[in-house]
């Protein structure tokens, strides 16, 4: 039970010219599984080693339960890790992994015993106690490691990339696992990755970094319907919002060779530079001769969806690359490569953000 | 151009029990992209490295143009290999990584130098032809492995797993990059990797291998639709098909205690007793009229323009890995997905079920 706030928490690493992470503003709820994601350099481990009290905090203060901890050493701060390379000890059985840091502190064998039976029996390791990690599979070695955190019975969680060990099929497997544990447990725990899916799946709420700063901290739905910028929505989805240079005319935002008419009270703003946000479900394929024309590069399958990537006809005669744009159709109505289609903007999808700053225009 | 072809291909290893490729027989067309895709210890890389002549075959042929490769040494089989780790020479710049295997194979100079700017202008490489790879990006580097067997002009590309040194986000983007390049050379591809998204976005083909045996090669969209057994139904899709057992009775299916109803030719199919029943995340919705499926949902997974909802089946009492953890994902609109420990009933849309036997795994087709 507890709430972990950082109140302007900065490091700088000696010798470079920015910080590592900058003024960083952040509460997360008791019970709660916040997640930091970003690109590398982003500042997201480096905000959970502050917490953890392996690396130096230069500004700013960071509290456990409105206390301050920056004065405590790592081990007074009755929080746990889950790292990425799992760390067991190979010559120790999953029992004696489990029950260590509980040893090294005095805690009695009993109480150590009673506290493994117990996480084993969440983690369904009970058939495995007795055996070494190079026993196990890849998924195993991971509730290990879980369970090393889980027995210290700790008030905060860390994990830093905990899945980036397993294969792609294992791992959407295991984070459904990992977040219904942590619900179960209820205990507050902060999640670092760079994987923004992982992000969305199992946040309760994520945290979106970039260079140090904090972009946007939200329920997974808020961030992927109402970024505030255009860097948070490109980060968030997967195939990426489309970000399509655009210009506004009076009936619209011109993109490429089409103008499409636009809501919002934008439309005043005649000749301003923007960047038009669309995501891949917000097309919708459409007659020839309206809306967006653009030529099939390639076609994804995905089983239930598709993925049809187009290049923008008559964008060429914007100086900037060609645009592509990515657009989800039914599997069952996917175009073929290289033919002409066009795309419907579905009413209201569209976003706007400043061409220059990138800040979202509403 | 060229084709290749597997003609009841096995590769045994020493002291091994069995065999890491089983008997595998397939044909690849010309200028086809094909996925090599399977569970760690499928075989799938074994069958690469065997095409390349880095491993020896123990039964079998394998063809390339029609014509067997097994007596040419690799590096006369005209293949080019993209490997997981790039493997580029760190104290040469990118033109000369490029070049290198050219200038081994002693073109002229003006004729490498002609290639390279070609490859440098496909990859977008143009600008950092005189960069050490230590000075690239991750991406870059992956382009430049590319441009190494680019330039050889080969009959075929081999690529084992080019992408998974790549971030979750640039591994997205790259397989995009790769296959409308592929498209564009129209060189005969064979491509490995554990990644079935991988595998369903860019094969025009894709091969699903279990233990050494070849379970099924088609088009993506067949693999998703019309899996011939429950391993490729369970493989092929994020998140997986649901697979739960059922009984067949005279009224349908029988799964807790809900009947649900099966198509005509289906039931005439299938006899009575227990099946395996896969229905995907999508082919289920949630209903309210008291005639579906009970269940309580665990977990909703917000992927923004959908939702999967984790749900434990109230009459099914089944471990999972986790114990705690529920087992039957639902596709749904993020904007009507139910709450953590609501109640909810799962409708299935008939026509999208498929039966498993349920010893075999193996599909009932009407």
């Amino acid at each position: 039970m507890a709430t972990v706030t950082f109140e302007g928490a900065t490091r700088f690493y000696p010798k470079t010219e920015r910080a590592a992470v900058n003024g960083l503003d952040l509460e997360v709820r008791d019970g709660e599984l916040l997640v930091l994601v970003g690109p590398s350099g982003c500042g997201k481990t480096t905000t959970l080693r502050m917490l953890a009290g392996l690396e130096h905090v230069d500004e700013g203060a960071i509290l456990i339960d409105g206390k301050d901890v920056i004065n405590l050493a790592p081990r007074d701060r009755d929080i746990a890790m889950v790292f990425q390379n799992y760390a067991l000890y190979p010559h120790m059985n999953v029992a004696q992994n489990m029950g260590f840091a509980l040893r090294m502190a005095g805690v009695p064998k009993l109480e150590i015993e009673r506290r493994v039976r117990a996480a084993a029996v969440i983690l369904d390791l009970e058939e495995y106690l007795e055996r070494k990690p190079r026993q196990l599979s890849g998924g195993q070695r991971q509730r290990v490691a879980m369970g090393r955190a889980i027995v210290r019975e700790p008030r905060v969680f860390l994990m830093d990339e905990p899945l980036s060990n397993l294969d792609a099929q294992l791992r959407v497997a295991t984070r459904a696992e990992i977040a219904a544990l942590q619900r179960n447990l209820a205990v507050t725990t902060l999640y670092v990755t760079h994987d923004q899916v992982e992000a969305m799946t199992m946040g309760d709420r994520v945290a979106v970094m970039k260079d140090g700063f904090l972009q946007q901290c939200d329920t997974p739905r808020t961030l992927y319907e109402n970024p505030t910028n255009a860097f948070v929505a490109g980060f968030i989805g997967s195939p990426a919002m489309n970000l399509l240079e655009g210009t506004i005319e009076p009936g619209g935002v011109r993109i490429g060779a089409t103008v499409v008419p636009v809501a919002n009270g934008l439309h005043k703003a005649v000749g301003k530079s923007v960047i038009a946000g669309l995501r891949p479900e917000s097309l919708a394929l459409a007659a020839a001769g309206t809306g967006i024309p653009a030529t099939v590069r390639i076609v994804e399958e995905l089983g239930a969806e598709a993925f049809v990537h187009a290049s923008l006809v008559g964008a060429d005669a914007v100086p900037q690359k060609p645009s592509n744009i990515i657009a989800r159709v039914e599997p069952r109505a996917a175009p073929g490569k290289g033919e002409l289609v066009h795309f419907q903007v579905k009413e209201g999808s569209m976003l706007f953000f400043d061409a220059a700053s990138g800040e979202r225009l509403r | 151009m060229a084709t290749v072809t597997y003609r009841g291909v096995s590769r045994i290893y020493p002291k091994a029990t069995t065999k890491a490729v089983n008997e595998l027989s397939l044909e690849i067309r010309d200028a086809e992209l094909i996925v090599l895709v399977g569970p760690s210890g499928c075989g799938k890389t074994t069958s690469l490295r065997m095409l390349a002549g880095l491993e020896p075959v123990d039964e079998g042929d394998i063809l390339v143009g029609g014509q067997s490769v097994l007596r040419l040494a690799p590096r006369q089989r005209d293949i080019a290999m993209v490997l997981q780790n790039y493997a580029l020479y760190p104290h040469m710049n990118v033109a000369d990584n490029l070049g290198f295997a050219l200038q081994i194979a002693k073109l002229k100079k003006a004729e490498i130098k002609a290639r390279v700017a070609e490859v440098a202008k496909i990859l977008d490489l143009e600008d950092y032809l005189d960069r050490k790879p230590s000075q690239l990006s991750g991406g870059q580097r992956q382009r430049v492995a590319m441009g190494r067997a680019i330039v050889r002009q080969p009959r075929v590309f081999l690529m084992d797993e080019p992408l998974s040194n790549l971030d979750a986000k640039l591994r997205v983007a790259t397989r995009s990059e790769i296959a409308a390049l592929q498209r564009r050379l129209a060189v005969t591809t064979v491509y490995v990797t554990h990644d079935q998204v991988e595998a369903m976005t860019m094969g025009d083909r894709v091969a699903v291998l279990k233990d050494g045996v070849l379970q099924q090669v088609d088009v993506p969209g067949m693999l998703y639709e019309s899996p011939v057994n429950a391993f490729v139904a369970g493989f092929i899709g994020s998140p997986a098909m649901n697979l739960i057992e059922g009984t067949i009775g005279s009224g349908g299916v029988t799964i807790g205690s809900t009947v649900l109803p099966v198509p005509r030719p289906l039931m005439k199919a299938v006899g009575p007793g227990r099946v395996t029943v896969g229905l995907r995340p999508e082919a289920v919705g949630l209903a309210g009229d008291g005639a579906g499926i009970p269940a309580v949902v665990s977990l909703v997974e917000e992927l923004g323009a959908e939702a999967y909802i984790y749900a434990q089946l109230e009459h099914t009492v089944r471990g999972t890995m986790l114990g705690a953890v529920p087992d039957f994902v639902v596709r749904v609109d993020p904007k009507s997905a139910p709450r953590v420990g609501s109640r909810i009933e799962l409708h299935v849309k008939g026509e999208s079920m498929l039966l498993f036997d349920v010893e075999s795994g193996v599909r009932i087709t009407a």
